[in-house]
């Protein structure tokens, strides 16, 4: 299983990414850099968090708009898996590669703590080591990771089993509407989400409960 | 030149948690009377052309690709 973490100016997650993906695969990832717009031949492609572009005018609004964000969505309409975390997630639904956006925090303030999240949907590439209905521990890091989708959206991507991750135990620290913190696309490719699972792995960590949707999604057995 | 100005706002029915503030934050000030706030962007744009048809067209096509967020953000177009 070959992968790819995306670097682009002002993310600032893709060395634990990096990190992570090497740790849990025994393989690194090969980098993407804003510029390139051919992607190497891999299987999963990470887009990481951090703040893109300074996260001006919106977050994840101008790497959205980026060349090499067209040859990414090219390889996720081929089936290549795409993983967007924070900020990547915020650059996917920008992108329009997953439905509705993420707005500012309720609280208006930045949150930065752990919090507890709820497996929805089991049955994916990227969340097969977990069983569905458990809860797992799982930090986050963000000012706008308020998801919001209008209703008739929100009743496909409900119906459709593509909020694989919700926040649980009365821990969501954004106002997200209906406690989402993680959809798929409908294909089942591409998945964006708020909680940094690259920094829940090892014991170093206080825990590894985000190992196994890493591992999931490189096809690798969770240790 | 045509200067050019557009302007961003929430659509109804989406959550403006800063629009919320500022209105709390109106209140504290002693203004009696504040209903709603809900709060956008404003951009100020130059464009070198005497075309205002394609200046009004390109200004569409801005917002549709890049200034507005379609999913949850409206936009005005007005040329000076």
């Amino acid at each position: 299983m070959k992968s790819a973490v995306v670097q682009l100016p002002g993310l600032n997650r893709d060395r634990d990414m990096i990190a992570a993906i090497t740790k849990i695969s025994g393989t690194a990832p090969v980098t993407i850099w804003q510029t390139e717009t051919e992607i190497p031949d891999v299987d999963l492609i990470v887009i990481p968090g951090g703040f893109s572009y300074g996260d001006y005018l919106r977050c994840g609004a101008i790497a959205a708009r980026m060349p090499v964000m067209q040859a990414i969505k090219a390889k996720a309409e081929a089936g290549v898996k795409v993983l967007g975390v924070c900020n990547g997630f915020q650059i996917l639904v920008e992108a329009g590669l997953l439905p509705g956006a993420l707005m500012r925090n309720a609280s208006l303030k930045f949150v930065c703590k752990e919090i507890k999240l709820e497996v929805v949907n089991a049955e994916t590439d990227f969340t097969r080591a977990y069983s569905k209905g458990q809860i797992i521990r799982c930090p986050v890091a963000h000012h706008d990771g308020n998801y919001f989708a209008d209703e008739e959206t929100l009743k496909s991507i409900e119906g459709n089993g593509q909020v694989l991750f919700r926040y649980a135990e009365g821990t969501n620290p954004n106002g997200s509407i209906n406690d989402i913190a993680g959809l798929i696309n409908a294909k089942g490719n591409i998945l964006g989400m708020m909680p940094h699972p690259e920094n829940l792995i090892e014991a170093g960590h206080g825990g590894s409960d985000g190992r196994g949707l890493i591992a999931s999604a490189l096809e690798v057995i969770a240790a | 030149m045509i200067n050019a100005r557009v302007t961003v706002t929430l659509k109804n029915g989406v959550l403006d948690p800063q629009g919320k503030a500022i209105e709390g934050a109106l209140g504290a000030l002693g203004f009696d009377g504040i209903g709603h706030v809900r709060q956008g962007k404003v951009f100020d744009i130059q464009i070198e052309t005497a075309d205002r048809a394609k200046a009004e067209a390109d200004l569409k096509a801005m917002c549709e690709k890049l200034l507005a967020n379609t999913v949850i953000e409206n936009y005005t177009i007005s040329l000076a």
